[in-house]
């Protein structure tokens, strides 16, 4: 703005597209729209760290400063597993989800429209499209003809179903990042000699990061937050904190939960920090 | 070369081109076919089979649990009536994820956008500022908000310190409080597609349209929104279609005394006992996001002709 | 652990080696969430050298729909009464004759006879209680043993009532305000109910099985709760005080039984045996707040639950009402009025 001063004799339209050539981004309304959002997003998160330190059992009600949660949450084997196999389950979802929709994103747009494209999509798309109680109800009756068949059991069902319900999630923000990007640089690659792989590696890759990034993300987000599915799939010691919750709901939560949360959302804000920090010296 | 050679080339390209593709849908398709919709067929086979006693199914066909969703015989008379009771849940249902879908878009477009405008090191950071409250429960987030809007609580205690409102405003346990916590909930579902189809955007094209005097609305109408569409329809899919089934949020918050779709068919494989109705219930609703779905195709199948 | 049952429980192990690797010295307990005191797992683990795996459920109903599928590796399971029945009948439960257990004496003989499990050859009592309400003696100051708290709200208690968000609790408590038979197939009395029901709602604020925080947080004065909930709550919030409706109120047992087919048979005999000792029924009650039906459990239970009025049922309180489970048609019935209710 200060500059305004200094350019006021200039011609005014002139001026007028110099200034909006300078916030050709700014939108007004938005970063207060978008600084609100983020602040209500984080109202919840404050709250409940907020009440992991409250001296009372309750958590409606705030009495005293206390750290007595920590003690019980780190003490309380239950929580202990169930914090570990939530986060365990969610990295493997997460992971070969995020795979699995990428591969998909790229067949079904970097390439011309193909007979069946509808239907892949239709597929790829139809975890979100039924309740989970009802998938729940018919995984079970599968997985359970499975491990009857094949006498395996374990971890693996439970991660199976989570990556399949992930996928869409995964799929869509990557789609999404994909529709309307031109094929000129890899093509302009493959004049370069490049190999399809590299192509992919050096050129595909990098422009559709942030939509893989974004899609992980919710992949993580849908698999930590999942209850029924889980509810349902879950074998002997194999339940999630999203269980371990609903199944307090009714003898009444302690804060303990909070404390769980909490440690979980310290530790990977500090594991990201250190991400950044690490890509930061690999840039230098 | 000849026509003959050329063409047969082409057709090596072709196949070469459907093998790779096959190759890269193969594992999503795999995994969803074994893990979703073999389970969908069990689903199908079920809603037409008839309850058994305490639950599952006895291998009696029946089509009662499509009949019972519109029509009941009369609690009073015995005769076939007309029931509006499920279709009355179904509309409610999608109201409020429809709202919600709305209410997210117009909250998330600025947050995706002004994300996707910050310098590219910071983005990724940004975004994972978005999900970072995500990364707790739903059910210990739904109870966080209930503090929040509360009569005593956060929101109504700051209107009432900045002396916005002199009484307490009820908004826990009304349609209100679900539609807040349903906005809530599902915000990343939009933010983040938007953002990664945002962070594409060419400003050398808005650049263009200001060149040519547009306004900043016109701008953001006819450039912007336009160049983001495959982004807002992937996260208007992402929150309707969860939006429909949701009901942790709904009954927390709005106190449980109506049913929302996804309770609804829940309790028919609780304490209903009726795994055919349930079953039958959520065939229905999956026609009908089929059939939002099919728009989709339809809207994204023309952009690709346009740009095409 | 004594030879023997060491030898059965390693060839037992395995049989089932196919189905979990390394299950000698296991037993997998499939428990209601947040139901099972840590210290008397680790006293079992302890004393029988196995390793305990303990997950959560949130209803009998999902509980039922896993073991129906069959296959999933529990051993034990701690289903209510109705659901005891309903077990045995599908043959879902081991007959493990817990009735010439070592310690089977120190079973309460009233819970030795009970028409889930007569003569108590497929499961032991874990815990028992009662499904009423409680409400806040200082909002509301008259006679709190009477349903029409709910039902007929005096002024100070409208819109301050949360009920339970379960089909069978609310309509089983209509009917008895009504002095309707419980499992009610009569389409006229259903009616009633239902119309009772819609006009009660009036005065409902929530419908919710989070108890303890609606009564805890002040969002309602009057709660329908179970009775260890209750207990809960008045810790803190004093004033509360729970009710044994003239009308009658639902009593509950929750039982410990063994899966067919559970991998770990002779461990989760051992566990039954184990639960029947009073030290450690005591330990169950302690933790989860109920009555446990193990006789001499007393001397180990904390004092406060000794005369806890939630507990103690005085002298003049109706008998609790075990309610059989219902036939499908008066459960589509239930399901109908449900939706109305709600719809």
């Amino acid at each position: 703005m200060a500059d305004l001063a200094t350019t006021h004799d200039a011609a005014p339209a002139a001026r007028a597209r110099k200034l909006k050539a300078r916030d050709l981004k700014a939108m007004p309304g938005f970063k207060a729209i978008a600084w609100a959002c983020i602040v209500a997003l984080y109202l919840p998160l404050i709250v409940l760290i907020v009440f992991s330190f409250n001296d009372n059992r309750s958590v409606v009600k705030w009495t005293e400063f206390s750290l007595r949660w920590y003690q019980a949450a780190l003490e309380n084997e239950g929580i202990r597993n169930a914090a570990w196999v939530s986060v365990k389950v969610a990295l493997v979802a997460t992971i070969l989800s995020t795979i699995a929709a990428t591969m998909a994103a790229l067949a079904t747009t970097r390439a011309a429209a193909f007979k069946g494209q509808g239907l892949a999509y239709a597929i790829i798309n139809q975890p979100l499209m039924i309740p989970e109680i009802v998938t729940a109800i018919a995984t079970l009756s599968l997985f359970s003809l499975v491990k009857y068949v094949t006498g395996i059991t374990g971890i693996g069902y439970l991660m199976a179903a989570h990556t399949a319900f992930c996928i869409p999630f995964a799929f869509m923000p990557i789609r999404a990042r994909l529709e309307d990007m031109t094929l000129t640089l890899e093509q302009a690659g493959a004049d370069l000699y490049a190999t399809p792989l590299q192509a992919f590696r050096y050129i595909t890759l990098p422009l559709l990061m942030p939509g893989i990034v974004a899609g992980a993300m919710l992949a993580f987000v849908v698999s930590l937050d999942d209850v029924i599915i889980t509810l349902m799939v879950a074998g002997p010691g194999e339940t999630t904190l999203p269980i371990y919750i609903l199944g307090a709901i009714r003898r009444g939560i302690t804060p303990e939960i909070n404390a769980v949360s909490t440690i979980l959302v310290g530790v990977s804000v500090l594991l990201v920090a250190l991400l950044f920090l690490v890509q930061r010296r690999m840039e230098k | 070369m000849s026509g003959a050679q050329l063409s047969a080339a082409h057709a090596e390209a072709g196949r070469r081109a459907r093998n790779a593709r096959l190759g890269l849908l193969g594992p999503a398709v795999l995994i969803i076919l074994l893990i979703s919709i073999l389970p969908l067929g069990i689903t199908v086979v079920y809603s037409f089979l008839t309850p058994g006693t305490y639950g599952g199914v006895t291998w009696e066909f029946s089509t009662a649990a499509y009949v019972q969703f519109l029509f009941e015989e009369d609690i009073f008379d015995g005769t076939l009536a007309f029931n509006p009771a499920y279709l009355q849940i179904f509309l409610r249902s999608i109201g409020l994820a429809f709202g919600a879908m709305i209410g997210t878009l117009i909250l998330g477009f600025p947050t995706a956008y002004f994300i996707a405008t910050k310098p590219r090191q910071q983005r990724t950071f940004w975004l994972f500022l978005i999900t970072l409250p995500f990364w707790t429960n739903i059910l210990i987030r739904t109870y966080a908000m209930l503090l929040i809007i509360r009569d005593e609580g956060f929101i109504n205690l700051t209107l009432m310190n900045l002396r916005i409102i002199n009484h307490p405003l009820s908004i826990l346990y009304t349609d209100t409080a679900v539609f807040i916590g349903l906005i809530y909930t599902y915000l990343p579902f939009m933010v983040l597609p938007l953002y990664a189809s945002l962070e594409k955007l060419d400003f050398r094209l808005v650049e263009a349209g200001y060149d040519l005097y547009a306004s900043r609305w016109k701008v953001l109408s006819h450039v912007i929104a336009p160049l983001a569409k495959p982004g807002i329809i992937a996260g208007c899919v992402l929150v309707f279609i969860p939006g429909l089934g949701a009901y942790i949020t709904p009954e927390l918050l709005g106190g449980g005394k109506k049913l929302m779709i996804g309770n609804m068919i829940a309790i028919q494989f609780g304490s209903s006992r009726n795994w055919p109705f349930g079953s039958a219930a959520a065939l229905i609703l999956m026609a009908l996001v089929v059939i939002v779905l099919l728009v989709y195709a339809r809207a994204a199948g023309r952009e690709a002709k346009a740009h095409g | 652990m004594k030879p023997t049952i060491r030898i059965a429980a390693a060839a037992s192990a395995f049989a089932f080696v196919a189905v979990a690797a390394n299950a000698e010295g296991e037993l997998n307990i499939y428990n209601w969430g947040n139901y099972t005191s840590p210290e008397m797992i680790e006293k079992f683990e302890a004393e029988n050298d196995v390793t305990v795996n303990l997950d959560g459920y949130d209803s009998n109903e999902t509980m039922l729909a896993k073991v129906q599928a069959g296959n999933t590796g529990y051993d034990i399971v701690v289903p209510g009464d109705y659901m005891i029945k309903v077990m045995i009948e599908q043959d879902l439960l081991e007959e493990v004759k817990p009735n010439e257990m070592e310690n089977f004496g120190n079973v309460d003989p009233d819970w030795v006879d009970v028409w889930w499990d007569p003569g108590r050859n497929y499961s032991i009592p874990y815990q028992w209680g009662t499904t009423s309400f409680t409400v806040d003696t200082e909002v509301y100051g008259g006679d709190i043993d009477t349903l029409a708290l709910m039902f007929d709200a005096p002024d100070e208690l409208k819109g301050r009532i949360n009920m339970l968000n379960d089909m069978n609790d609310v309509i089983n408590a209509g009917l008895r305000y009504l002095g309707y038979g419980r499992c009610n197939g009569n389409e006229d009395e259903m009616r009633e109910v239902l119309e009772l029901l819609l006009a009660a709602k009036e005065d409902w604020r929530t419908m919710d099985y989070s108890t303890i925080e609606k009564l805890t947080s002040g969002d309602v004065d009057l709660s329908q709760t179970w009775n260890g909930a209750a207990m809960r709550a008045r810790a803190q919030r004093p004033t509360l005080k729970y009710a044994y409706p003239k009308e009658g109120f639902t009593g509950w047992m929750d039982n410990v039984a063994v899966l067919k087919g559970a991998p770990n048979l002779e461990n989760a005999k051992l566990f039954i045996n184990f639960m029947m000792d009073p030290e450690n029924a005591a330990m169950t009650s302690n933790f989860a707040r109920y009555a446990n039906g193990i006789t001499g459990s007393e001397e180990f239970m904390d004092a406060e639950m000794l005369d806890a009025p939630e507990i103690v049922m005085p002298d003049g309180a109706p008998t609790p009402d075990f309610v059989t489970p219902c036939p499908q048609e008066v459960v589509d019935l239930y399901n109908r009025v449900w939706t109305r209710l709600k719809q």
